[in-house]
């Protein structure tokens, strides 16, 4: 291949002593450092880098730049890469996508599988079709997909979100937004700057010998200003209510979102150039102005040897003589600026032959550039609620009304000379560096404790006109090409669709799918526009844009992912558990040890001896004040002013819908001093809860609420020698059974730690003592309580030991015996529910629940093989009617180790709940087994005597 | 991602906060039937425009707040402290 590089060109981007070597389809390569990854392969030689999305045509580069529609490749495993962007490095495996069998020849280009798939609405007619043929359309769709491969292998990344709180923040790098950014700056304002290619520049970077001066003077004020954050190769995506601005900052083929709060958004965004819709404005070698400026300025690379030029403006001018300066012969240029001058179509098989001009003359080239005008990218505009206005005289569209909190610079208002857009970059930061720093002032005026900031001066500054210079209104020659590059979408499809009824812009853009590629209408949005008004003999005011929504540009979702933040939390005896062979379990956001070898013998060591667990992540409030007693009277169903100091109580929660949502006990440790204890998931819920009432509906009672589940390690010491042990190591505490009873609360010194809390309750079913000890002590206590305990039998158990002897004892586990739907009859508690309290949350659902019953109940269910442990969640079935009916499901089972059977816990149809009821219990393999209820919850002790001995 | 001028911290992000939904009234419980009662549980105004909604700094200062917001330009016209407006 020959090579198409140029000997150096002034501000070329390119380092020449930095050789890169890659690949583009299994063939080697060479580029250099700074070159993309389109100029790199257009030095070499390459013209066509994609096949087309319907029609399989060759394409090439169109723009050279991040929203070309024809550069899409693949990188190693990442697909939809924009080759007219990314960088250049080392070892790039770069091939084509979509093309079957290779690029040069696609087979479906020969075939022509057309017909119906290839129309406008294609979706719409096909998908009304008989299903039966679905899955046909779907598998030739699916070959038709030009997107690249996913390879499921590649290990997903993680990409860390950061939150920003600049006072100004720029969208785009250019002229007008580094003028914009440095006034900004220079106001007193805090900027973020943030700029899509890789240097900033924009327009300038290209803009020949001419452009070089003041881009270095910009560049040199932008680099010494410590104000201004530069975020270069990054895209504002999108911009939102309160100005929350979405920022995706790209590091080669890694994203990241930088949610920036801004107080005011500049958007210099500049100008997009346009496509001309003709014959041929698809085939490789015609090319927008701008991409010949850029490979020759940029990356020196000779786009073509022999050139027609189409202008209408400076920018087509500005390419002629870059072109010339190349050493390309310019055959013709056809100003089209001029009535006469016309562009009819482009001819040539697979590339670029010739270009046919008015009056049928044809000039050979093997490049074709046009310059016809601009796409207004006012996408962040519009999310920012206007609706921009078209204006005939420079045949684009321009900004409307804009909110106080943006404002837009340069290019994307009007034209001028580089101090003209500069000058209004200025103008435009000096302003919005006012309104930002007013906004700052008012916001730490609104901020308690702030220092006051600097007010700043009221008056706005009058921001210069910077008209937009007259243009011909050129979308579309007299003959048809395409008007949507991603999508393959000609102008004359846009007609039929019009034709067809689509008279709105909106839903002919659906229809046709016409800007709903990957480029999303920039090139080619205004285009789809007049096209549509011209077959719908309509003006373009009066057709209007289409909606410009977020993001600008595509995102990863690894971007919009982020990492996952939730924490995870560890006891204070974690450490101890890992090197005594605990098996973790993840218990939301807790690591707790599920058993340490054997769950049934640490249940019959607790059982005969004595167990100790670690129950750390209890929830734990603690309470104080004068009118605890009322908030527990409001929040639990039963009753708490006859609580004494000393008692423990068991208390559920009920929301107002009568739902249980949590249960725990509560100790009156001294008068106005209490200790709640909640379900380990419900910590943060519960105390949410109890502010919530306290804030909005008791404000004057006097209750102060803290979180303490992070304060306290907990352990439960049960079984029958579990006093015996803690009275080895508790002082300053009488625990003999008459002064330290059953559901009592003490606070005591533990193996020489004050201030621990006791609590003798009974979870499990023994006799037990539940010890709450300040954190950093937890181990020490731990460890004690294990020494002492050695000649007692004394072992650790886990989570599965404790679940199974609250099942033995029929306790309910909120969430897993009761759900969403279960109210507190349901699950049994109707003793706790007092119903002459004058008030508690939930009441009024609880009194109707049991003044007509509850249509459920919560039972204990023992099968009568009592070596069958049905699954949770089996389902319970009536089968004596024809059709079997599902009248309950298991919530809970086990083996139980101590009963040698298994025992479950079940929700069923309060008919079937009778005590003695055999019930049928479908197992998911299909058979059936039999169970009996009982008449209560428990199936060891029911009489409690372990618990209060 | 709006901005909640929180009356006790000052301009945040309302991703510090829970949204708690439409402000509603409570029935009194020893008179309300339940058709009164269901629909302060589920039924909602859903207005297009100003709406009274409850939100919590829980990330903050864990204040209830009531918040009037229009709800079809985002523009917050308040926001109060609960418990030292019912005080
Ligand atoms: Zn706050």
């Amino acid at each position: 291949m020959t090579s198409h590089r140029l000997p150096v060109q002034p501000g070329e981007l390119i380092d020449r002593d930095d050789l890169v070597d890659f690949r583009w389809n299994g063939v080697e390569h060479g580029g250099f450092a700074g070159d993309t990854i389109a100029s790199a392969l257009a030095a070499g030689g390459v013209e066509v880098f994609s096949r087309s999305f319907k029609y399989r045509r060759p394409r090439g580069i169109l723009t050279a730049d991040f929203h070309d529609p024809n550069l899409f490749v693949q990188v190693g495993d990442e697909p939809n890469v924009r080759a007219g962007h990314r960088r250049l490095a080392p070892g790039m495996n770069v091939t084509a996508q979509g093309t079957w069998p290779s690029l040069e020849f696609d087979a479906r280009a020969a075939n022509r599988i057309v017909g119906r798939f290839l129309s406008p609405g294609f979706y719409y007619k096909t998908f009304i079709s008989p299903a039966s043929l679905r899955s046909t359309y779907q598998r030739i769709l699916r070959r038709f997909g030009a997107g690249g491969k996913i390879d499921p292998a590649t290990p997903p990344a993680h990409a860390g979100k950061r939150f920003a709180h600049p006072d100004v923040l720029v969208a785009g790098g250019g002229p007008a937004g580094m003028a914009a950014a440095l006034a900004a700056s220079h106001r007193g304002a805090r900027v973020m700057l943030v700029e899509e290619n890789h240097r900033l520049g924009g327009h300038l970077l290209y803009g020949g010998p001419d452009a070089a001066p003041p881009l270095a003077e910009l560049c040199a004020q932008i680099e010494a200003d410590d104000a201004i954050e530069v975020l270069t190769d990054s895209v504002v995506s999108g911009r939102y209510d309160h100005n929350w601005v979405g920022v995706v900052e790209r590091h080669g083929g890694e994203e990241h979102l930088v949610k920036a709060r801004a107080k005011c958004l500049v958007v210099a965004a500049g100008k997009i150039e346009r496509p001309f819709v003709f014959a041929g404005n698809d085939l490789p070698g015609v090319m927008l102005s701008g991409a010949v400026s850029r490979l020759i300025n940029l990356y020196s690379v000779a786009p073509g040897t022999r050139v027609v030029v189409a202008t209408a403006n400076e920018s087509g001018d500005a390419a002629i003589a870059d072109l010339e300066r190349a050493g390309v012969e310019v055959a013709e240029v056809a100003d089209l600026r001029r009535s006469s001058s016309q562009l009819v179509r482009a001819i040539g098989k697979g590339k670029l032959e010739a270009v046919e001009l008015s009056g049928g003359r044809k000039v050979e080239a093997d490049l074709l550039v046009t310059a016809v005008g601009w796409t207004t990218p006012t996408s962040l505009l519009n999310m920012a609620g206007d609706r921009p206005v078209y204006d005939p005289a420079a045949a684009r569209f321009l900004p409307g009304d804009l909110p106080q909190d943006v404002l837009a610079a340069g290019g994307i208002v009007g034209d001028g000379p580089v101090e003209s857009i500069v000058e209004h970059g200025r103008f435009v930061g000096f302003e919005a560096g006012r309104r930002a720093l007013t906004t700052r002032a008012a916001w730490q005026r609104l901020t308690p404790r702030a220092e006051p900031s600097d007010e700043v001066a009221a008056e706005s500054t009058d921001i210069p006109e910077l008209p937009a210079a007259g243009h011909p209104e050129l979308f579309a020659g007299p003959t048809d090409g395409f008007v949507d590059f991603s999508e393959d979408v000609k102008g004359s499809d846009v007609a039929m669709a019009v034709a067809e009824g689509y008279d709105s812009m909106e839903l002919a853009k659906r229809y046709t799918t016409a800007t709903m590629g990957p480029i999303q209408g920039k090139l080619g949005g205004v285009n789809a526009v007049a096209v549509h008004a011209a077959a719908a003999a309509a003006t373009i005011e009066a057709t209007g844009t289409t909606s410009w929504r977020p993001p600008y540009a595509p995102i990863t979702l690894g971007a919009l992912a982020g990492v996952d933040e939730d924490p995870v939390r560890y006891s204070p005896m974690h450490d101890w558990h890992v090197a005594n062979g605990a098996t973790p379990i993840v218990a939301g956001q807790w690591i707790r040890p599920d058993h340490y070898g054997d769950p049934s013998r640490e249940v019959l060591n607790t059982r005969s001896n004595v167990g100790i667990i670690d129950a750390s992540p209890l929830g734990k409030i603690d309470l104080r004040g004068r009118d605890v007693t009322k908030l527990l009277d409001f929040v639990y169903t039963n009753r708490w002013e006859s609580l004494r100091v000393g008692a423990v109580r068991y208390g559920v929660m009920c929301a107002e819908d009568g739902v249980v949502f949590d249960d725990g006990v509560t100790a009156r440790l001294e008068a106005d001093r209490y200790y709640m204890t909640t379900t380990s998931g419900g910590a943060g819920r519960v105390w949410n809860w109890l502010d919530e009432w306290l804030q909005t509906s008791f404000p004057t009672w006097d209750v102060r609420t803290t979180a303490v589940t992070d304060g306290y390690a907990a352990m439960n010491v049960a079984g029958p020698r579990s006093r015996e042990l803690l009275e080895r190591v508790a002082s300053e505490v009488d625990l003999s059974a008459e002064s330290f009873a059953y559901m009592n609360g003490r606070v005591a010194t533990v193996a020489g730690v004050t201030d621990c809390i006791i609590l003798r309750i009974g979870f499990t079913g023994e006799l037990s003592y539940e010890v709450h000890v300040p954190a950093g002590y937890g181990l020490h206590v731990w460890q004690s309580l294990l020494d002492a305990g050695s000649d007692l039998g004394i072992a650790p158990f886990g989570l599965e030991a404790q679940r199974i002897m609250r099942l033995e004892k029929g306790h309910f586990l909120v969430g897993q015996d009761t759900d969403g739907l279960t109210k507190a009859h349901t699950a049994g508690v109707g003793g706790l529910i007092k119903v002459d309290k004058a008030d508690f949350s939930g009441k009024p659902e609880l009194l109707w629940e049991g003044e007509s019953g509850a249509p459920r109940r919560l039972v204990a269910l023992q099968p009568v093989d009592g070596s069958v442990v049905p699954p949770e969640a089996s389902q319970i079935v009536d089968s004596a009617t024809e059709v079997s009916r599902t009248i309950g499901r298991v919530t809970s089972s086990r083996m139980s180790p101590t009963l040698g059977r298994s025992i479950c816990l079940a929700i069923v149809d309060t008919p079937y709940g009778e005590g003695g009821a055999t019930l049928t219990v479908r197992l998911p393999e299909g058979r059936d087994i039999a169970a009996t209820v009982l008449d209560h919850h428990v199936h060891l002790d029911p009489e409690g005597e372990r618990l209060r001995g | 991602m709006l901005v909640i001028v929180c009356p006790h911290c000052g301009p945040r992000n309302s991703n510090e906060f829970s949204f708690l939904g439409e402000r509603s009234s409570r029935p009194a419980v020893a008179t309300t039937t339940p058709d009164e009662w269901r629909r302060y549980l589920y039924t909602k105004d859903n207005a297009a425009g100003s709406q009274l909604e409850r939100w919590f700094h829980v990330s903050g200062c864990r204040r209830f707040l009531d918040v009037e917001r229009d709800t079809v330009t985002n523009e917050i016209r308040s926001v109060r402290d609960v418990a030292e407006d019912a005080r």
